[in-house]
């Protein structure tokens, strides 16, 4: 009798390794289903380049294109806009955009490779709303040393004609400038440029 | 007749004894307090939303289809054309908000009983886990109507795990499934909605139920009423479970059904509340709308999302704050030192701090729904603020309150002058 219920050393090691064995199979087997919720390579390959024709857009008017399913805004901006800008530094949470995403020709002090003409993603770095233009007339909205910019709906964030944002906004840093190239004084293409072409 | 159908209970009974025993333990032998006022309608109507829901959820999946390109007009098609759809679907945008009402006053009367306290603490952790999983049924489903706040919020709150330092960008890629949110979202949002949240929360709902009858109900005295037994065993102040309570919860049901029929038939949309209006605009990925907010039960949170400034060029510390605020439900049971159980027989330290406490939520609530502008703007010499939005303020404050409420808890329950409690339950 005691002989049977002491435990068989050899019985109970196979069934550790057993159990080992077996637990690590089971988590190799969430694997693929783990991995079928990646984009697939569909959704990878859909990230072409978009070309923008540049001649359509008035001085002071903001053109909206969709790349990576993102809305990009391109900005033509005016003499006055550009000089909002200056002005606005003091009240800027990263005014030299030193902590936000931009290529290194649109680190700036008009985060643009043209001043002219100002690219950006559309998408709040706080949570990805789209924030909307608000013109130099709608200070009754947005408050009396407001010189135009956009303003997110979502969360109430703030950023300057640069996509700079304000200090006290819940989004932590600037706009994010996509790659573009201007490849005519008329055409602009995003989501591409000379750095990033040979790669 | 009779004697037919007692001869083949007699027979199913001989072969699968268990469904008496289990009828037995958890209703016709199952001892509750005799003293169950108001508050104790909300767990079974609770069980009878989640019924409403997977009912009038298998039918609207009839028709539905989780295609980026179909899904809103399949929704207008339920509407319009497909026999008694409209109420189909009014069954269960309406469930869904009264599912959140009554979770939330189960919830506070846990609060008011101490239902969370010793023996209880696993009876409230699966209530949190449910309520949670109901936060995450309530999120995937609102995708599927692919409206402008079904598309909006989802990019929001997917958004919120982008923010998790490190793995934050590629864990929001693998929730999306794509860069933005799009049509494999709503594909992988609707399987979750349908089979596998659904099968967690019937999961979690049986194991809140097994580990309240494995210690017994709670009341509104907070007495232990297995404490004081008869000479048969059962408690003097327990009444089986069924048929008396189950007749006092058909009629809240009664009661129950009759709001919830008039808000589906009357007032589906609660002015905005319950169906956003935004919500009948198709998604448009390149236009958010003038003005996005959650759907009334998410807001409190959203609030104190939008209360917390940046910090290190970061929104994390606000995800953070959002999250600490529900998570912290978990810990209610030990953050609580008080020896009594219910309001009846607290302090008014503990008393002020619930109805404070019940303030600020609403305030919170009420602040998400709107715009940081609502309340307009602090004068202009007030420079040294980051913000001048009123609202703002306020949620920054109501926020502190709230987190005062659980941090302090170990503190003011302990310090509380309690009353005595009695040795049976009162009334």
């Amino acid at each position: 009798m005691n002989e049977q219920e002491k435990p068989d050393k050899t019985r109970r090691s196979l069934l550790v390794a057993t159990s080992a064995v077996g637990a690590v199979a089971g988590v190799a087997a969430a694997v693929p289903f783990v991995a079928s919720m990646w984009p697939s390579e569909r959704a990878r390959a859909a990230g072409a380049p978009v070309e923008v024709d540049l001649t359509k857009i008035a001085p002071g008017s903001l053109e909206v294109v969709e790349w990576r399913g993102k809305p990009v805004w391109i900005i033509r901006r005016t003499k006055e806009m550009l000089d909002s800008l200056k002005a606005a530094e003091p009240r800027l949470s990263d005014p030299a955009s030193k902590a936000s995403e931009q290529p290194k020709y649109a680190q700036n002090e008009y985060r643009s490779a043209k001043p002219e003409y100002m690219i950006m993603e559309g998408v709040c770095t706080h949570l990805g709303c789209s924030p909307q233009l608000k013109s130099a007339e709608a200070k009754a909205e947005m408050g009396a040393d407001w010189a135009g910019g956009f303003y997110c709906p979502c969360h109430g964030s703030k950023f300057d004609l640069a996509g700079r944002v304000f200090r006290g906004a819940p989004a932590p840093v600037n706009l994010k400038v996509p790659p573009y190239e201007f490849v005519s004084d008329g055409t602009l293409v995003i989501g591409e440029d000379k750095e990033k072409k040979g790669v | 007749m009779g004697a037919q159908l007692r001869a083949l209970w007699g027979w199913f009974d001989s072969r699968m004894p268990s469904v008496a025993e289990q009828w037995k333990v958890h209703a016709a032998g199952y001892y509750a307090p005799k003293n169950f006022n108001f508050w104790y309608f909300f767990g079974s109507l609770a069980m009878l939303v989640l019924g409403i829901q997977i009912v009038s959820g298998i039918f609207l999946t009839m028709n539905y289809k989780p295609d980026a390109n179909l899904a809103f007009g399949s929704v207008e098609y339920i509407m319009r054309d497909v026999p008694a759809g409209w109420l189909i679907r009014y069954i269960h945008s309406t469930g869904a908000s009264a599912f959140f009402i009554v979770v939330y006053l189960h919830m506070f009367r846990g609060l008011l009983y101490g239902s969370y306290k010793q023996p209880r603490e696993l009876v409230w952790i699966f209530g949190v886990l449910i309520y949670l999983t109901l936060m995450g049924e309530a999120f995937f489903g609102y995708l599927l109507p692919w409206g402008q706040m079904s598309y909006w919020g989802a990019q929001v709150i997917v958004n919120l795990f982008g923010t998790v330092p490190f793995i934050g960008p590629d864990l929001a890629l693998w929730i999306r499934g794509d860069y933005v949110v799009s049509d494999a979202t709503l594909n992988r949002f609707f399987a979750l909605h349908v089979i596998a949240f659904p099968l967690v929360l019937l999961g979690l709902v049986v194991a809140h139920i097994l580990a309240l009858h494995d210690v017994g109900s709670n009341n509104p005295d907070g007495v232990e009423i297995k404490k004081v037994k008869g000479p048969d065993g059962h408690p003097l102040d327990g009444i089986p479970f069924h048929p008396y309570y189950t007749v006092k919860d058909i009629m809240g049901a009664v009661f129950f059904l009759a709001i919830f029929c008039f808000i589906m038939f009357f007032v589906p949309e609660v002015s905005g509340y319950f169906l956003e209006y935004n919500n009948f605009i198709p998604a448009d990925p390149l236009k958010t709308p003038q003005h996005i907010a959650p759907v009334w039960y998410f807001t409190p949170y959203y609030s104190i999302l939008r209360a917390v400034p940046p910090l290190f060029h970061s929104q994390f510390p606000g995800v953070l704050a959002m999250g600490i605020a529900t998570l912290i439900l978990f810990f209610l049971p030990w953050l609580d030192r008080s020896p009594v159980k219910s309001i009846r027989y607290r302090g008014t330290l503990y008393k002020s701090a619930l109805a404070l406490f019940v303030a600020v939520f609403l305030v919170l609530g009420y602040l998400g729904t709107e715009p940081t502008t609502v309340w307009g703007q602090f004068q202009d010499r007030w420079d040294i603020l980051d913000t001048k939005d009123v609202a703002t303020w306020v949620a920054r404050f109501c926020s502190i309150l709230y987190f005062l409420f659980f941090f302090l808890m170990p503190w003011y329950t302990a310090r509380d002058k309690v009353k005595p409690v009695p040795e049976r339950v009162t009334a």
